[in-house]
């Protein structure tokens, strides 16, 4: 009988909280209704610390820290906002924009897309690097869902929803650097996949345009977010 | 094997080469052989066996001697060293053992390329023959394995490498010690020892000549290192670019493991310790700890935040031990000398020596051990002879793509950790590019953009992006096209950058760029305001030659 | 994080859909064909214990033994070591040093570390581009002769530095790289 974990407590933002030790600072955030701005992190699935808009000040340290890693340690200090931390998140959405092809008035997700609303929290403007305008497809091969490569911010929420969630690692990334892309098995059309279920799991995770169902229009593709932290509940029941 | 067999295979060893009168030996790491010195080893044998030499004089192929761009490099005795040697020099390199060398192969030794080196990892490159694992023990080859082993506890092992200030070779200068007792420390089923070997630096061959030259001595430094940290199995993870390497490590594992140096019960003890090779393919961000474990784990090699650090959670989560070549390499001589040796060398905070090899535009490439502390002015013009052509000295470049590039006036800094941390560059891996003013700066920069770019393993947004567009702007400058705004531009990504990227590649990519902007501003502002490339490159080749 | 249930050798689980479709399985499959060669790959596949750990240097061999990876191979790979389809291509696809392409007949490989980038590789780049209208990566079109360059090939003290075939070459001007290359497209089939 192993005694039971310390409790740690730490300041958020000023605000005394208190954490399990195997929580992350973005958890304990979330838990206290306090926004931490992030993209590839999303509840139920691994964190692998990408999009490094999560990065917060933590006292004591020179570095910034990714808060969907970090543990917490007792009597951190974690300042979540600041002119410095806004100036840095504003220059990686812009990155963003600027990667590949993200036009809001013909996508399906416009209005209901992750990448967007991010960019207004952020009070974002204008993005003041120059356009890639990439060459990418379209895939719509298969019958329920379709890959536009133009919307992809390569956050891997759909890698990890179809390998951790479904299963079925039907999806990864090829390349490296900015010629990396999302593929289906050997880089086939994803219609001719002999390893997807259609679950659409990747859909629903997905938190741009770039994965959406087929016969949606613009605007018209609302992602169902409550499947993957319902899913986990019931699997921790599970076991 | 038992320290008493061990003496006898010295013995009968040394004991052998005593009988030779004369020792021709010829390098045959990758530089010479590519300039044909296995024609020239064969042209020598022949010749020796032709005149019925063969009882008082030995011709072996040896590693590295160190002045490469000179090569081939035979030596045939102690202060005769020859250079450029073709295999129809044979003859009169055989004719003159007895008597006065041969002045037109003549490289002089007394120069301060050679007199000015303290080699402890190369003491043995250039002397022994790396195929053959007699000669290692010979040279007092794994004596220090066998002294720990029977002499020493794990503690007392960390303890030396402590005492002797040892950091690591591969660029970050970690305190090895430190790193030891960490994992030693660490709890996990089972511990890993990894030899990085990615060598991914352009510029940089040291770790490939020790390998080529030496291999036993790598072992015999992960083995020391497996003991004290209480690990069981090893790994080396080689790029595969460097086949010949590849090759003499696997027969050195083989004939470890056959003396019984390796595998179970390491010289009657207790002690196991197995070594495989990993194969690199082709990726420079797999030289990056974390991302190197994703490769041995057959995965594709994109670093992982850190914490939790590999000592604690490395390969398959367990206690994992990741050094470098040469950091592994200064380990025998350390055991066998003790860690206060060791301490006497070099500065107060970067202890012992370094192997540079030094290219680009001097007199003198090659490799070099010298110990730290040792002045930029000093490894320029006296080591490396030099600026050939009568031309003037601009910059030196260390540090490899996460380095910066060093103006004249910092010549007579000495080189260790710190001094150059505090002038924007590192220490780096070792690979230090001499430049002179037929190299622009701007394009310089611009060229390890194009690098950090396209090795940017694309899994963090600042980097994957952020090197395109700083590339971009650099392009862009070098083509005459550039605005101010780009430059600022420029300089608030180096920012971001540095800052926000997940791991060292990301977070070193702006360091050329800001080093050359301290240094040489004026050429930026001249290829932006002026449209003109003071030292007449850019403008007169396609620009962006995307490598 | 895939696992499955079913050792290598056992008869099932097999997944299959639609017969006329191509059949993934996952027990132990055969080669692709009779070629000898496929027997190095499965050498290297059981040193590594058939891990998945061992993909990397599973494509070696392949690489080594059939000059590229072809869609074929990757599967075989994939699927003997149990490996998704789609993480071994990304692993493929990742490292420069994998081709998926077939190589000319002869392959010219031009270092572009610093040192030989500092002695005029690029020059010898425009040389290969002028001579023979080729890009890096490229082959030309009666197969002879591929362009490939290297970050470094560690010859620093020999800059420039080509391979020729397997064969380094140090201090190489634009005349040598040339005569060279002429040699080989001079040579009739």
């Amino acid at each position: 009988m192993s005694p039971a974990p310390a409790v740690k407590t730490l300041k958020i933002d000023g605000r005394d909280c208190s954490a399990r030790p195997d929580e992350t600072i973005l958890d304990v955030a979330r838990e206290n209704k306090i926004f931490i701005p992030r993209m590839c992190e999303l509840e139920g699935l691994s964190t692998v610390g990408a999009c490094r808009l999560c990065l917060v000040e933590v006292k004591g340290s020179n570095k910034l820290l990714p808060s969907c890693v970090t543990h917490v340690e007792e009597g951190m200090e974690v300042t979540t906002t600041s002119e410095r931390l806004g100036h840095y998140r504003k220059m990686i959405v812009e990155l963003m924009f600027t990667e590949r092809n993200h036009i809001c008035s013909v996508c399906v997700s416009n209005g209901h897309c992750e990448l967007q609303t991010m960019a207004q929290n952020l009070n974002i403007t204008h993005v003041r690097f120059p356009y890639r305008y990439p060459q990418a497809e379209v895939d719509a091969s298969h019958d329920r869902f379709v890959i536009d490569h133009n919307r992809c911010i390569l956050c891997t929420r759909c890698v990890r929803a179809c390998d951790e969630i479904e299963g079925a690692h039907t999806l990864d990334i090829m390349g490296r650097g900015i010629e990396s892309r999302v593929i289906t098995d050997l880089n086939q059309p994803w219609g001719s996949s002999e390893t997807c279920t259609s679950c659409g799991k990747c859909v629903q995770v997905c938190p741009t345009g770039a994965l959406f169902e087929q016969g949606r229009s613009v605007a018209e593709m609302e992602k169902r977010r409550n499947f993957l932290p319902y899913l986990t509940l019931m699997r921790k029941e599970h076991e | 094997m038992t320290p008493d067999e061990l003496k006898q295979i010295a013995d009968t060893e040394r004991e052998s080469l005593g009988c030779f009168r004369h020792r021709v030996n010829v390098c045959v790491a990758a530089g010479c052989l590519s300039c044909q010195s296995e024609a020239v080893k064969e042209a020598l044998e022949q010749d020796v066996s032709r005149r019925g030499w063969g009882d008082h004089c030995q011709v072996k192929g040896t590693g590295c001697m160190g002045l490469c761009a000179d090569g081939p490099l035979v030596s045939a005795g102690s202060e005769r060293l020859y250079k450029g040697v073709a295999a129809s020099d044979a003859a009169e390199i055989l004719d003159s053992l007895e008597g006065p060398p041969v002045s037109r192969l003549r490289c002089p030794t007394d120069v301060p390329f050679f007199q000015r080196q303290h080699k402890i990892v190369l003491e043995n490159s250039g002397v022994i023959d790396p195929e053959r694992i007699e000669e290692y023990i010979a040279a007092e080859g794994y004596q220090a394995l066998i002294r720990a082993l029977t002499e020493m506890t794990p503690r007392e092992v960390i303890e030396q490498v402590m005492k002797s200030g040892l950091r690591g070779r591969g660029g970050a200068g970690y305190p090895t010690g430190l790193k030891w007792s960490t994992v030693a420390k660490s709890v996990g089923t089972q511990k890993f020892v990894i030899c990085n070997a990615d060598e991914g630096d352009p510029g940089a061959f040291m770790d490939r000549s020790v390998l080529e030259s030496d291999p036993h001595r790598v072992l015999e430094g992960m083995l020391i290192a497996a003991y004290a940290v209480g690990s069981t199995e090893g790994y080396i993870y080689i790029r595969a670019e460097y086949p010949l390497a590849i090759k003499r490590l696997r027969g050195a594992i083989r004939q470890a493991e056959r003396a019984g140096l390796l595998g179970a019960n390491i010289c009657g003890t207790r002690f196991n310790f197995k070594i495989d090779l990993r194969l690199g393919a082709g990726a420079f961000v797999c030289g990056e700890e974390t991302a190197l474990i994703a490769s041995v784990e057959g995965k594709r090699g994109t670093p992982r935040p850190r914490p939790p650090y590999p000592a604690m959670e490395g390969l398959l989560g367990e206690p994992t031990l990741i050094n470098n070549v040469e950091t592994f390499a200064n380990v025998p001589p350390i055991i066998r000398n003790g860690g206060d040796w060791y301490a006497q060398i070099g500065t107060e905070t970067s202890k012992g020596t370094k192997v540079f090899a030094l290219a680009g535009r001097v007199q003198n490439t090659g490799l070099v051990e010298v110990p730290m502390g040792i002045t930029l002015r000093e490894m320029v013009f006296e080591i490396g002879g030099g600026i050939p052509e009568g031309r003037k000295f601009k910059a030196v470049q260390t540090g490899g793509p996460s380095g910066g590039c060093l103006p004249a006036d910092t010549l007579d800094i000495p080189v260790d950790y710190e001094s150059l941390a505090r002038l924007g560059s590192i220490m780096g891996s070792g690979g230090m590019i001499v430049m002179d003013e037929s190299s622009c700066m701007v394009d310089v920069a611009r060229y390890f953009m194009d690098f950090c770019m396209t090795e940017s393993c694309g899994k963090c947004v600042p980097c994957r992006v952020g090197t395109y567009q700083m590339h971009r702007i650099l392009s862009a400058i070098t083509g005459m096209t550039a605005t101010p705004q780009d430059l600022a531009m420029l300089e608030q990504l180096c920012d971001l950058l540095k800052h926000t990227s997940l791991c060292g590649l990301g977070q070193s990519a702006p360091n050329p760029v800001v080093s050359t902007l301290k240094s040489f501003a004026t050429e930026y502002k001249a290829h932006i305001e002026d449209h003109k490339c003071p030292a007449g490159v850019c403008g007169q080749q396609p620009v962006g030659a995307s490598v | 994080m895939f696992s499955f249930a079913g050792g290598v050798g056992s008869k099932g689980p097999r997944r299959t859909r639609d017969p006329k479709t191509t059949v993934v399985t996952f027990a132990k499959s055969a080669p692709p064909n009779e070629d000898k060669r496929w027997r190095l790959v499965d050498a290297t596949m059981r040193r590594q214990g058939q891990q998945s750990r061992g993909l990397i240097e599973a494509l070696h061999t392949v690489q080594e033994a059939f000059g590229y990876l072809d869609q074929q191979a990757l599967r075989y790979v994939a699927t003997s070591l149990r490996v998704p389809l789609s993480r071994a291509y990304g692993v493929a696809t990742f490292y420069h040093f994998f081709t998926l392409k077939p190589a000319g007949e002869h392959t010219c490989v031009i270092c572009m570390g610093t040192a030989c980038y500092i002695k005029g590789a690029t020059q010898l780049l425009e040389g290969v581009k002028r001579d023979l209208g080729l890009s890096p990566g490229e082959t030309t079109m009666d197969r002879k002769v591929s362009l490939l360059t290297a970050r470094c090939l560690g010859s620093c003290g020999l800059a420039p530095a080509v391979v020729y075939d397997q064969e380094v070459a140090g201090k190489v001007s634009p005349q040598a790289l040339r005569e060279h290359l002429s040699q080989w497209t001079r040579h009739d089939a």
